[in-house]
Parts: structure tokens; C-alpha cells; sequence
């Protein structure tokens, strides 16, 4: 008797090491697995971050500005029509003309005056419309420089390569290093980036025309998703009887979840701009296809959510006399509520993020303007990277990062945000 | 090892269908509140009860014992329809409470589920206050004309449940936060709050330990002067503390029902008597 009991445990002994060994190894392999992820977050994040962040600032040059009333060619007109038709470009030509005197050749001019953006006439402008009183005047202004002037300063062109392989010729380098001793090139808080439309010029290029339509298509997403997918969740999970048809209708709510979006996008240019004759390019028909795509996700969450909640609470509401519609409205759905709005807010993420079904709908045209309602035409953030990747200006690239970044601090906040409901409104029972 | 053969289940339950006579002992009761003739129960391919008949008196509580899974829950579920929640689950005979048909297609079971309450075996507060827990069951039946009348059926409901004096300063704290005994009597609270004829306890004390379930079965014992009772139990000293009508179910049937005292000292059947003396159950 004593002999076999030792040799179970001699045998259990020998098991043991193999048993911590085998738990050892998973454990090793798991830590592998979430450090192999973390690493690629990493990467995606630096390699975004190091090529955007410089976005933030745009080259700035000072330059001494008169508002002379001659060389706008407004004479003493000071109304509006003549303001916001005068010359504003003579104004940053003669100051340049000022600084650099000994430049006179016609074509050398041009490149002179190509260094300052050409949304800067456009600032002058704005800024004599807004106080005419200003005409005659000297001001120092901060204005924009061109992107090359820009992508030189921050040292994304390389002054070692030959001059011809370079954007900018040993001359224009020269003004610009002059304007940099004279102190009057900085690099300022680019807040064109964050208010400005699409734009050619990469200095006056902004994501705010593409966040306002982001913005306008998942507010149409939002009210149009969330109610139909928890109505639809309800129905379904509370109300509908068991059958094949309810069966068939869940297969196809989980197939749709995993058609491709760009088929979405192929069905909302059919529909929706095709045969209801909705404007093309709108926020409006984004925020349809997006709600199309999102619905899914809506309705999977919200039956799991509604499945969570105790059979008991329904049972307790039954018994004491609830009807169907109590029961679900007074104790069911307020238990579900968080992880419903937890889906929501995921598939709102999602479709934060969506570009392929845009696409298809003409969300990608060139708009400069800020859309100011659902049916202007707009792009959205997604869209607005995939535009700026394509675009050669090196600029682009660091604006392209540089949205990006905007793109996953909303998405990150909106995950966060589901977090926190979740966190807020979890419940024991 | 030398492993015994024992007859598989169904040769049992052959047995004791093949034999059955009909349910031992007297199942009628003067005056009953409900009475249950004929009730038979399928859950989709199984038969659950088959030919169930019994009365409940006024003023009485009749318990249901039996072995797990031999139907006690599920007939006591008929009594209020709660079986209808079950999609598979089919029930024929008839079911009358003070003469009215409650399995009749006009019948509508809101207001059936407000005469005959039910406490469940778990405790299931809702998730929200103490005093909406027992507010719950007035407010959608509109017992209530004005909020002062609906604080007193609170209280009202809350002293003859015994808990009043345990929840009286913290009426607005969550229901859930009470402990198992004291959540179980806000359940039964929660159910007398609408006044029903009759409350349906499954297993109301079989999470709870022996001080909870003395309070309980003092309660039972109280409220049997307003109501009628019918509890599961799987306590057979608990059937004999709280009940006068004890019903035996075995296998799907009643196989015998009488006097509480009766059956506990002089079983008729051989299989009460197994169950009760614990050869089995």
C-alpha cells in the first residue's frame, strides 16, 4: 500500500514538472504574441508621429506690409467691392521688392515672390475688409511661406544634393538664409491646418472642410443607425417568434456585417443618387451608406447586449404583471442600454474610418469650401487622406501624417468613450 | 470492481406509468380558489406533466414536494401561465381560478399575473431602489390615485413582508444591495404590493440560509391569512412547518396529495413513502 502511494505521487512529481513547464512555455508564447502587436503599434505610431507632427507648424515670413492705396489700385474707394477686388499681391511684391533691391531680373522676380504663399494676398485681403481703416498703414505681417520654403526650413530639403536635383536653386536658398539672419522667418501654430478646406497649395491645405463633412455623415449615420439597429435588436430578441423567417433574417444581419464596404458604396450610388436622385458628393448619401454599413454591427451588439440581461428581471416584471412592452422598456433595456451604446459607438468608430464606400458615392471630389449642411458637397477624413497620399508635393506627406493623427485621436477618444459608458453604467445583480 | 447493475430510468418510470392509478388521496376542497383538472404539460418532445388535477383552498398552503425534475415547478408555473414565456412549451387541460378559465384564448394574462404573484427561487430585486422595487407592481397597475397612497402600499407592503423595519431609512438604496434573506422578502413584498389572490413560491428559500428561511416560513405562515399559497420545496420539514396540503409529485404525476400531517405520518402511496422516509429523492 505504501509502495503504490509513493509511486503515484512519484508519478504525479514527474507530471508536475512536464504540466509547469507546458504552462510556462504558453505563458512565454502569449507574452511574445502581445509584445509582437505592441511592436507594430509602435512602429505605426512613431513612423506616423516623426512625419507628421512638424504639420503642426507652418513657415511663417515677416515682411513689412503698406497698405498703399496706389499700389492696391483702389484710389479712394474703400467699400467693399473695390476692397475685396485690389491688388493685394503688389503689396507682398513691393516688400519683398524692399528687402531684396538688387534682385531685378524678370524671372528672378518671380521666383522672389513665389517664396510667400499664395494665400497670402488673401490674409491681406481679409484683413482690410474686415478694418478699411487700415489703408496707408504699416504693418509687420506674419505670412505664409510657399511649401517649398517651407519643406526647406524644416530641413526636408537636402542642401547637399547637386542644385539641380533640388526644388530650389542655390539662389532662393540664399534669400531664404538672408530672411533667417534678419530674423524674420519662424515657424507658427499651423491653424490653417485645422479650419481650412482642400487645397493645390499645401500651405493653405486643411482637414477642416473634411472634418465637418466626417462630422455631418455620422451625425446622419448616428440618428439613422442607432434607432433602427436597437428597435430592430428588439424586436427580434424580445418580440419575434422563433422561427425560420427570423432565423433567415439573423443569417443575413450576419452576413451583411461581413460584405465589403466598397459593395455598400456600389449599392448607395445605385439607390440613393441614382434612383432617389439624392446630389452626388453629399454628407447627406455618405451618412446613408455609412448607416447601411454600420447597421450590422448595431444589431449584433445590441441582441448580445439584450441577450446579457438575466432571465430573472424579465421573469420578476412578468410575474407581477408586466406586459411584454414593460417588461422590455422598464427593466430590459435599461440593463442593455451601456453595452448598446458601447456597439453604437464602435460601429460609429468604424464608420469614422470608412473611405472605400465614399468613394463610390463621390465623397472623393477636390472641395475647397467648408460644406455648411448634410447636402453640400464635402469629403470626409478618410477620404481627405487618401487624397493628400496622392498628391507629389512633399508637403502633403507630413499633412497626410498629420491627418492621420487627427483621424486615430478621434477614433482612439471614441473608443475611450465606450470604455468609460461601459465602465459607468456595469451593473451587478 | 465488480460494478452492480441497476435498472436504467426509464424502466422506472414504466413502472410507475403502467401501474398508476390515478392520485392517492382526496384532491378536491370545499370552496376551492383554483382548481386544476386534467393538466398536462409537453416541452417540445417531453412530457412533463400528465393528467395533474388538484384544488387549492382559501386561506391555505399547499406545498409540492417531490425528487428534482418531477414537474412541482412546472405545474406550479402553469398556475399563473408563466410557462407561456417558453416557446416549446405546450400546456391542455384546464385551469380555473374562482371559476374563470385561465387557459381561455379571451383571457388576457396581464391582469391574471397581477391575482396570482409569483417569488422565484433566486432573489430577483430589480436593479433599481428599494421603494421602486415594491412601487413597481401599483405604478403599472395604477393601484395607486396619488404618491402618498403609493408610500403607504410601500410601507404597508414592506411591514407585512417583515422588512420595514430593516429598510425604513434606506428606502432609496438599491434592492440589490440588501442581503439574500432580506432581498427575498423584498421580492415577496414586492409581489403582495399588488394585492394578488394568490402567490406561487418556487423554492422560495433554497438560496437562503436556515435563519433567512425561518423568517420566511414565519411570513408564509402570516400571509396565509390574506392569501392563498402554493410553494415548491425541496424541504420536506419545510413542507411540514409551513403547509397543510402536501401534493407528492413523482415523474410527471400527483401521485398523492392530502392532509400535510397525513402524509407526513401516514403516507398511502409506496412511493411518497420511500421519498419522504429518504429511500430516494
Amino acid at each position: 500500500m505504501a509502495d503504490r502511494s509513493t509511486t503515484t505521487l512519484d508519478k504525479v512529481n514527474a507530471s508536475l514538472a512536464r504540466r509547469y513547464a507546458k504552462e510556462r512555455r504558453f505563458r512565454r508564447m502569449g507574452l511574445v504574441a502581445i509584445a509582437t502587436g505592441l511592436l507594430f503599434v509602435l512602429l505605426l505610431f512613431t513612423s506616423i508621429i516623426s512625419n507628421g507632427y512638424s504639420a503642426f507648424w507652418q513657415t511663417h515670413v515677416k515682411l513689412d506690409i503698406t497698405f498703399n492705396a496706389e499700389q492696391l489700385g483702389i484710389g479712394d474707394a474703400r467699400d467693399f467691392e473695390a476692397l475685396s477686388s485690389a491688388d493685394y499681391a503688389a503689396l507682398v511684391r513691393a516688400s519683398l521688392k524692399e528687402i531684396f533691391p538688387e534682385v531685378r531680373e524678370r524671372k528672378e522676380r518671380r521666383k522672389l515672390y513665389k517664396m510667400i504663399s499664395t494665400g497670402a494676398p488673401l490674409l491681406l485681403r481679409e484683413m482690410l475688409i474686415n478694418d478699411p481703416s487700415l489703408v496707408g498703414s504699416h504693418h509687420a505681417i506674419w505670412l505664409p511661406a510657399d511649401d517649398d520654403i517651407d519643406m526647406l526650413v524644416k530641413g526636408q530639403i537636402d542642401r547637399t544634393l547637386p542644385e539641380s536635383a533640388r526644388r530650389l536653386n542655390d539662389q532662393v536658398v540664399g534669400w531664404v538664409d538672408r530672411l533667417t539672419e534678419n530674423g524674420v522667418v519662424a515657424q507658427l501654430f499651423n491653424t490653417t491646418f485645422f479650419t481650412a478646406g482642400d487645397s493645390r497649395e499645401p500651405e493653405l491645405a486643411g482637414i477642416g472642410g473634411a472634418i465637418t463633412g466626417s462630422f455631418y455623415a455620422l451625425l446622419v449615420t448616428l440618428l439613422l443607425a442607432f434607432p433602427i439597429g436597437v428597435a430592430t435588436a428588439i424586436y427580434l430578441e424580445e418580440f419575434a417568434p422563433k422561427n425560420r423567417w427570423t432565423d433567415l433574417i439573423e443569417i443575413n444581419i450576419n452576413n451583411l456585417a461581413a460584405v465589403p464596404s466598397i459593395v455598400f458604396g456600389l449599392l448607395g450610388l445605385a439607390l440613393f443618387i441614382n434612383i432617389a436622385g439624392l446630389p452626388r458628393s453629399a454628407p447627406l448619401v455618405g451618412g446613408l451608406v455609412l448607416t447601411l454599413m454600420t447597421l450590422p454591427t448595431i444589431i449584433i451588439a445590441s441582441r448580445a447586449a439584450l441577450k446579457s440581461v438575466p432571465p430573472s428581471i424579465r421573469e420578476a416584471a412578468i410575474g407581477i404583471g408586466a406586459s411584454k412592452m414593460q417588461t422590455v422598456f422598464h427593466h430590459v433595456l435599461p440593463q442593455a442600454l451601456p453595452g448598446m451604446l458601447t456597439g453604437t459607438i464602435i460601429g460609429m468608430a468604424q464608420a469614422l474610418g470608412e473611405t472605400a464606400p465614399l468613394l463610390m458615392i463621390g465623397m472623393v471630389a477636390f472641395v475647397v469650401d467648408i460644406p455648411g449642411g448634410p447636402l453640400d458637397p464635402s469629403t470626409a477624413l478618410p477620404v481627405q487622406i487618401f487624397l493628400w497620399a496622392d498628391s507629389p508635393e512633399r508637403a502633403f506627406v507630413e499633412r497626410t501624417s498629420a491627418a492621420i493623427m487627427v483621424l486615430l485621436a478621434f477614433l482612439i477618444s471614441m473608443n475611450l468613450l465606450a470604455v468609460l459608458l461601459r465602465k459607468k453604467f456595469e451593473r451587478r445583480w | 470492481m465488480i460494478v452492480e447493475k441497476t435498472a436504467p430510468a426509464e424502466d422506472a418510470s414504466q413502472v410507475i406509468h403502467a401501474n398508476f392509478g390515478g392520485t392517492v388521496g382526496d384532491l378536491t376542497v370545499a370552496e376551492p380558489r383554483m382548481t386544476a383538472r386534467n393538466v398536462n404539460v409537453h416541452y417540445a418532445d417531453k412530457h412533463a406533466i400528465i393528467d395533474v388535477s388538484l384544488d387549492i383552498g382559501r386561506h391555505e398552503v399547499v406545498a409540492l414536494i417531490g425528487p428534482s425534475g418531477c414537474g412541482k415547478s412546472t405545474f406550479l408555473r402553469c398556475l399563473n401561465r408563466m410557462n407561456d414565456t417558453i416557446d416549446s412549451c405546450r400546456v391542455s387541460g384546464e385551469i380555473m381560478l374562482d371559476g374563470q378559465d385561465i387557459y381561455d384564448k379571451k383571457l388576457d394574462v396581464v391582469p391574471l399575473r397581477a391575482r396570482v404573484g409569483m417569488v422565484f427561487q433566486k432573489p430577483n430585486p430589480f436593479p433599481k431602489s428599494i421603494y421602486d422595487n415594491v412601487a413597481y407592481g401599483p405604478r403599472i397597475h395604477g393601484l395607486a390615485e396619488d404618491q402618498s397612497a403609493l408610500d403607504e402600499m410601500v410601507e404597508d407592503s414592506l411591514r407585512r413582508a417583515g422588512l420595514w423595519d430593516e429598510v425604513k431609512d434606506r428606502l432609496q438604496q438599491p434592492g440589490t444591495g440588501l442581503s439574500g434573506g432580506q432581498q427575498q422578502r423584498l421580492c415577496i413584498a414586492r409581489t403582495i404590493a399588488v394585492s394578488p389572490e394568490v402567490i406561487l413560491m418556487d423554492e422560495p428559500c433554497s438560496a437562503l440560509d436556515p435563519i433567512a428561511t425561518a423568517k420566511i416560513e414565519e411570513l408564509i405562515d402570516e400571509l396565509r391569512q390574506n392569501f392563498t399559497i402554493v410553494i415548491v420545496t425541496h424541504s420536506m420539514q419545510q413542507a411540514a412547518r409551513v403547509s397543510q396540503r402536501t401534493g407528492y409529485f413523482h415523474l410527471g404525476r400527483l401521485i398523492e396529495v392530502g392532509k400535510t400531517d397525513e402524509i407526513f405520518t401516514n403516507p398511502q402511496h409506496k412511493l411518497t413513502e420511500d421519498y419522504i422516509t429518504g429511500r430516494f429523492g
